[in-house]
């Protein structure tokens, strides 16, 4: 199983026709998807504060954004004087771009097991329903979400004003500190699934709830997951890039017009692209029961359900948490997640292993106790040595 | 004919990155054209089938390292075009560029002495594509080169303790710090 069957006879012209297709209905879906995410999180939270929300654009007012945005086209594209013009320019453009990409590799569709290995027809071709399954896979989500770092960073700098600047700075500080976390919980479902591409570890999960990972994986990767994941997208309660009260607006302060609107989309688009990928990764992407007629049709159904209850569950956050304080912030990342998910990522690896060879339970599980047992005590001993030495130092001083 | 398309677009934007990082005037534009380089580099493995060092190029060296980078460029605010003429050493601009020279000396010297492929014969055996790849790699890093691969992670976390020993400021001094309310 190595990449789209589409491309294994050479490629022709109906084979770029396809890639066009795929690529603008993954463009659109995106766009109409974050139309949708702002409504949903405007009327959303307005519901859980009691409040009525966008109402008046549109049946319940579904077409506020739509308008936000032709707004956001027609105003005045202002620059302070401060700014680096170039890279002022170039950073909404790093954050939009990197949050199409991220969602190229997102199996939306196609029937997993059971003989069929996830392919659909289209026009007497078969292929995934996904715009790429390169063979490093998730990865690429990881070096989007990297790159995506420099969008919210050089905004920040490129202002030329101090509030921005903070606010980007927490920013790289925050997102450098939780990739780390991320990219470990995303390992231990390489490990199970034994591929980087998104559509192995799809089919890896096929035939019932209990092969998927949140499940098999135990459920300690997909919340480390999902609390990386929201500090990554800068969501409620880890917002403190743009916490209004200290920062203005944060790093996109100085932004306005359609600059400040490409922001904005990049933000709603990797909220989407963050529950797509933890849909494929833990809840086994498009798999569900098919229950009538139309057998490609209920994946896509079932992979949107899927995703529409990880977007709630965004807004639910954002209208329950209040935000945390910087040194919290660093605490739950470094102290807390990823000693947790590396404790994790060894247990799975050795529970692997162990299958694997064959191993002695007692013999596996006991060596790995007296392991853990010995370096613990080790790791204490040279911590409380340091403390004293340094406690010595500083009375001599 | 595509390889050779994409290899010479890939340098050529290799090649722009690495002039504009010693051109730039402004080391976060500096540290951009840096980052243009670390792309092409990944192009390249890609084009080698190398898929997974792209990956890793662009997540570590792109992500992570020139992050730090920018980092410390506008936390310290020197975020500015400096006096090239104030230097620290006075002998500095002239050992670059014997430096730089030498290096370049050698460079012209093995392009021509050299006549055959320098990289004639392959890596590893076995079929480079997906996670093949992968799986090659794991098994030299861990089988052949588990040594040296070990030693330098213990080489990274004794210069990751060594910098927070650096950085630990004694504890009645932190005390004195955060209550004038600069603990961020």
């Amino acid at each position: 199983m190595t990449g789209d069957p589409l491309f294994i006879d050479g490629v022709d012209l109906g084979d770029i026709g396809i890639m066009a297709v795929k690529v603008l209905v993954a463009f659109t879906f995106l766009l109409v998807a974050t139309m949708f995410m702002v409504w949903f999180e405007r009327k959303l939270i307005s519901d859980m504060q009691n409040r009525i929300g966008p109402n008046v654009a549109g049946p319940w007012g579904l077409l506020q954004t739509f308008a936000d945005g032709v707004k956001f086209f027609f105003k005045e594209d202002l620059r302070p004087e401060n700014a680096d013009p170039l890279v002022f320019r170039l950073a909404p453009y790093i954050a939009a771009v990197t949050a199409f990409l991220s969602f190229a590799v997102v199996p939306i569709g196609g029937s997993f097991g059971s003989g069929s290995s996830g392919t659909v027809t289209i026009f007497g071709r078969e292929t995934y329903l996904q715009v790429a399954d390169p063979p490093i896979g998730i990865l690429l989500l990881l070096a989007m979400s990297s790159i995506a770092v420099y969008g919210v960073m050089l905004a920040g700098w490129a202002s030329g004003s101090k509030y921005p600047l903070i606010g980007s700075v927490r920013a790289s500080a925050q997102a450098i500190s939780y990739e780390a976390a991320l990219g470990m919980a995303t390992v231990v479902v390489v490990i199970l699934a034994g591929t980087l591409s998104t559509h192995g570890i799809v089919a890896a999960q096929s035939g019932g709830i209990t092969r998927w990972f949140v499940v098999s994986s135990g459920i300690v990767p997909f919340l480390v997951f999902l609390i990386a994941a929201t500090a990554e997208l800068n969501r409620p309660p880890f917002d403190l890039v743009e916490a209004e009260q200290e920062l203005v607006g944060g790093f996109h302060t100085e932004y306005s017009s359609i600059r400040f609107a490409l922001f904005f989309l990049a933000e709603f688009m990797n909220v989407i692209t963050m529950s797509a990928i933890m849909v494929t990764l833990f809840f086994g992407g498009p798999a569900g029961p098919i229950l009538f007629g139309m057998t490609w049709f209920w994946p896509t159904i079932w992979f949107l359900l899927k995703v529409l209850v990880f977007l709630f569950v965004f807004v639910w956050f954002r209208a329950t948490l209040p935000r945390l304080r910087y040194d919290q912030l660093m605490h739950l990342g470094w102290k807390v997640l990823i000693p947790l998910i590396l404790f994790w990522l060894m247990f799975i690896s050795l529970k692997e292993l162990r299958a694997a060879h064959n191993w002695n339970w007692v013999a596996t599980y006991g060596a790995a106790f007296i392991a853990l047992v010995i370096g613990t005590a080790l790791l204490l001993a040279g911590l409380r040595a340091g403390d004293r030495a340094f406690q010595d130092e500083l009375e001599e001083a | 004919m595509v390889d050779t398309v994409v290899f010479i677009l890939a340098a050529a934007i290799c090649l722009t990155g690495a002039l504009g990082v010693i051109l730039a005037r402004n080391p976060v534009h500096s540290a951009l054209m840096l980052v243009m380089t670390l792309f092409g580099i990944a192009v390249q493995f890609v084009a080698q089938e190398a898929h997974f060092l792209a990956a890793v190029q662009v997540i570590v060296y792109a992500g992570a390292i020139v992050v730090l980078f920018l980092f410390v460029i506008m936390l310290l605010g020197v975020d500015r075009a400096q006096n090239l003429e104030l230097s620290v050493l006075p002998i500095q601009k002239w050992a670059a560029l014997l430096f730089g020279a030498g290096s370049l000396a050698m460079l012209g010297v093995l392009i021509i002495v050299v006549k055959d492929p320098v990289t004639g014969a392959e890596a590893m055996g076995g079929s480079a594509t997906g996670d093949e790849n992968v799986r090659l790699l794991a098994r030299s890093l861990f089988s052949d080169y588990v040594y040296a691969f070990e030693l330098t992670s213990l080489l990274l976390v004794i210069a990751v303790i060594g910098a927070v020993v650096l950085a630990r400021k004694p504890k009645k001094v932190l005390d004195s710090v955060t209550e004038e309310g600069s603990e961020a």
